[in-house]
């Protein structure tokens, strides 16, 4: 397709008539053929040899790698253009390459949740005939992030980008970034408030929004309107569209240089090396059976007074995985029991779950490779419709579908680590990870320039990371989302969220899971504001009320989070006074000792819903560590030392869990062991043990008296009951293992 | 070239006592030994004081074996929980914590589940040694999950392509 006049605003490109597909076929005919070839044979569009790959293995692998170069500088390119952290700092975006009918070929670094979310979009195009009915054209853009449709949460936008060549589709581009706002009901990128759609904000459903390279002019209003930042809101948008012209030109250029059908052949292989690569690395690092794990997520929305009636309830999710590992080199991920979809901002579509599973095996599985769709189309999942991880309904609030992803991708990396282990790679394995959640959102108007400043500080991608059965976990710098994990600078961050000022950050004692390797840490901040009005401030925090998620082979939980906020303080009068004012929480307890407030409320909900602030009120907020390996008793004394030292644990929890006894210079933060008293304190933890414990028969037994009871907590009752009514085979399970009635139920009105 | 694999490497794998270094550049990188697995379950059996082959580890220290009576759990002090059949966690000996000063003995106040929620952490030990082997955080009434299958036959027969250790 040749441009036919060019001018300084915007190309005009000759128009292609329908069918756009190759060799005259309709988008929808090429996918419906390829959906064919992969049900009949089990390979990506039948390919029983990789012919190009074998046969011209340096133009194949040099194609790859221009393709994976242009990706990435795509990427490094276009952020610069943004103005927003959460893009130019963090990088928080992607870009992909995808076949006509949606298929990922490559990507680029950064979120690469992204690999299928484009895919789904693009075969929602497909499926809708968006070929004959919106045009699918040289020259057009299209947005979505209708989560339902193919996206993570709503703040994801992508920008899609049609390349064609010689009158046909060749491929498209897809660029995505996390927004700092979309106009939901609240401030924020990742609203906890939101109980449905109609809050979560601006919404593009694979949405035509440009032609000729340019958006249209109603498209750029509705941003700029509909959005509390509609700079960055501009830029963002400005940047995927420049990247995906990048990849496009790209695309055109390798190309002319080895003809569209050489190209076409070494998609098609891409995607299909993708997939065997997957199936060729389960062999050789899993160990074939079935495993199990189960995540909760536990929302306390009664407790902190939800803002909306129907969500102002105590609830939590359950998130089974249930993950098979075929002996052809398959995997299978079943959600059989997962809770109902709720009136929550959790609800995460099939889509999102997918992007999840690619995150998750890039990072335990796949560190190399071909990572695109072949490795989706070599596992098998079910994300039981109707339920939370893959509802069905558009209308439900999908704004923090993390809230479901991370905990259900805990279990997942719980059951690919004991494979690893069952298979001797120990270095491999990991307990899981502090989940995110987030941290401080909200904004304000600063009062000198009447300006609004959001606040969507990215330093929660910094969480623990679990240990392995080697070594411990990395303190307070893993995201599961993001590979790429930075908390960023504070004077970044500052320089954005003018009014919310950091007073400290620093390592959060005995946040780390428990084990003979220990999770990483977590940390703790907390800030004030100034110079502003309008202040509206949350917290999105996880694991408050209870645990999501455990440790492995004897490793305990990271410990539960809290919030602390104290509202109209002398803080002002202590800086005039230059007298002491707070920067931490730590031990937990003791912020109110400098500092006077008619307001402090201390919750361990770990969640506060949209709450106004004024200058001069304190936030604080902590960060998950991550889980442990390994029985502590085992942990040796030096590590402990160490741990002392570091502020990673206090000396009363070394002795109660790890039975070492010393004392700790808080000055020059040595520990000094008692050799003595930890050989008889760890004796008598082990003594404990036998004295403290029973048959794991007599717990059944006395657990099963309070199941026919029915001595479930509220939020619990909710849980049990959501389950039973969605799934009968999960319920089933239950009432065989505690060897139940067959009539036995448990709804909310039993409770 | 693939990964250090010799018998001194995994043994310090094992114990946990190589430096990060060692461990980053001679274990972690990619390609691993294709032999890793016998390689482990040589070490793991040269390190127990009874004879039945360990035919796959389910954690640090428990194991199914092969045995004149089946295949079964057995755990490294040589206690025998079960045959394979059934759930090894409903032969351990467990200690359930679930009030606020039994969690605190672990977290502080603050870091602790709420006591309204219901939540329990249950510590299994091997009644033999006492050793903790695995621990739960669930709500209450949650079942005890068997959280690994291993399909052994179809390991070593199709993937390995040799005969189980029990069965030579």
């Amino acid at each position: 397709m040749s441009k036919t006049t060019d001018t300084d605003t915007a190309a005009e490109y000759e128009r292609v008539d329908p069918p756009i597909g190759w060799d005259g076929q309709t988008l929808q005919e090429m996918l419906d053929h390829s959906e064919q070839q992969l049900e009949e044979t089990g390979r990506y569009k039948g390919l029983e040899e990789l012919e190009m790959k074998e046969n011209q293995p340096f133009e194949y692998e040099q194609l790859y790698s221009r393709l994976r170069g242009a990706l990435v500088s795509a990427r490094e390119t276009a952020l610069n253009i943004s103005a927003s952290a959460i893009v130019r700092e963090i990088g928080e975006l992607c870009f992909q390459l995808y076949t006509p009918e949606g298929d990922c070929v490559a990507l680029s670094t950064g979120i690469i949740v992204h690999v299928h979310t484009g895919s789904l979009a693009i075969k929602y195009m497909i499926e809708q005939d968006y070929e004959h009915r919106r045009g699918i054209q040289p020259g057009d853009v299209f947005c979505n992030n209708d989560n339902d449709i193919g996206n993570v949460h709503t703040t994801d936008v992508h920008t899609f980008v049609p390349i064609f060549h010689d009158g046909e589709l060749i491929a498209w581009a897809d660029g995505v970034t996390h927004e700092i706002d979309i106009g939901g009901k609240t401030a924020g990128h990742d609203l906890i408030d939101a109980t449905e759609r109609f809050e979560d904000g601006l919404y593009a459903t694979c949405e035509k929004i440009g032609e000729n390279d340019e958006l249209y002019q109603d498209w750029k209003e509705r941003g700029k309107r509909g959005t509390r930042t509609p700079m960055y809101w501009d830029l963002d948008e400005k940047c995927r569209l420049a990247g995906c012209h990048m990849i496009r030109n790209t695309v055109k250029g390798m190309i002319d240089d080895v003809g569209a059908e050489t190209f076409k052949q070494f998609m098609a292989e891409a995607v299909e090396e993708g997939r065997q690569t997957l199936n060729e690395r389960v062999q050789e690092r899993l160990f074939p059976g079935t495993y199990r794990d189960t995540s909760f997520m536990p929302m306390p929305f009664e407790e902190r007074d939800h803002p909306e009636p129907a969500a102002s309830q105590d609830m939590m999710n359950h998130l089974p995985v249930e993950m098979r590992v075929d002996t052809d080199g398959g995997l299978e991920v079943d959600m059989t029991g997962a809770s109902p979809p709720g009136p929550h901002t959790y609800n995460a579509a099939e889509g999102s779950m997918e992007g999840g599973m690619w995150v998750s095996l890039t990072q335990c599985l796949l560190h190399d490779g071909k990572v695109n769709d072949g490795s989706y189309f070599a596992v098998d999942t079910n994300y039981p419709e109707g339920s939370v991880v893959n509802p069905q309904d558009p209308s439900l609030s999908y704004q923090a579908s993390w809230g479901s992803i991370q905990p259900t991708y805990n279990a997942v990396w719980k059951n690919i680590s004991r494979s690893f282990l069952a298979r001797g790679f120990r270095e491999e394995v990991n307990a899981g990870f502090g989940m995110t959640s987030d941290a401080v959102q909200g904004g304000g108007q600063l009062d000198a320039t009447g300006e609004y400043w959001a606040v969507s500080t990215f330093d929660l991608s910094c969480q623990g990371l679990g240990a392995s059965a080697a070594r411990d976990g990395l303190d307070y710098g893993y995201a599961m989302w993001n590979p790429e994990s930075d908390l960023g600078d504070i004077e970044k961050w500052e320089l954005l969220e003018h009014g919310a000022v950091h007073l400290g950050r620093r390592v959060k004692p005995n946040t780390a899971g428990h084990g003979k390797y220990r999770g990483g840490s977590g940390w703790e901040g907390l800030r004030t504001f100034t110079g502003s009005s309008d202040i509206s401030m949350f917290i999105g925090g996880w694991d408050g009320v209870g645990f999501s998620t455990t440790g492995m082979s004897g490793g305990y939980p990271y410990a539960c989070g809290y919030t602390v906020t104290a509202q109209d303080t002398d803080f002002a009068e202590r800086i005039a006074k230059q007298e002491k004012y707070p920067v931490d929480d730590t031990p937990p307890g003791s912020l109110e000792e400098d500092i006077e407030a008619e307001d402090v409320d201390r919750s361990t909900a770990a969640v506060l819903f949209p709450t106004q602030f004024d200058n001069n009120d304190l936030l604080h907020w902590d960060m998950r560590g991550g889980p442990g390996y390994g029985d502590p008793l085992e942990r040796p004394v030096e590590k402990l030392v160490d741990d002392a030292e570091k502020g990673i644990y206090t000396p009363d929890v070394i002795e109660d869990v790890y039975g070492v006894v010393g004392e700790l210079d808080e000055e020059d933060r040595e520990f000094e062991v008692d050799e003595e008293a930890t050989e008889a304190r760890r004796e008598e933890l082990r003594e404990e043990r036998e004295a403290e414990s029973v048959p794991a028969t007599e717990f059944w037994e006395s657990e099963r008296e309070r199941v026919l009871d029915r001595e479930f907590s509220d939020p619990v009752t909710w849980m049990y009951s959501g389950v039973f009514e969605r799934s009968p085979e999960w319920t089933e399970s239950f009432r065989e293992f505690w060897d139940l009635p067959a009539d036995y139920s448990i709804s909310e009105e039993e409770a | 070239m693939s990964t250090k694999n010799d018998k001194e490497t995994i043994r310090n794998l094992i114990d946990g006592t190589l430096s990060w270094e060692e461990l980053r550049n001679d274990v972690l990188p990619d390609p691993k030994a294709s032999n890793r697995f016998e390689v482990v379950r040589e070490v793991l059996e040269e390190r127990v004081d009874w004879d039945e082959p360990i035919l796959v580890p389910l954690n640090d220290h428990l194991f199914v074996v092969g045995s004149d009576d089946g295949r079964l759990v057995k755990a490294e002090c040589g206690h025998e929980l079960c045959s394979t059949d059934e759930n090894w966690k409903l032969h351990t000996e467990v200690r359930v914590r679930e009030d606020p000063d039994q969690f605190e003995e672990l977290y502080t106040e603050q870091q602790s589940p709420h006591p309204d929620w219901g939540f329990q952490l249950r510590e299994f030990f091997c009644p033999g040694c006492y050793q903790l082997v695995e621990v739960e955080a669930v709500p209450t009434g949650y079942p005890i999950l068997e959280k690994f299958e291993p399909d052994i036959d179809a390991f070593y027969e199709e993937w390995l392509e040799t005969t189980p250790p029990d069965r030579r």
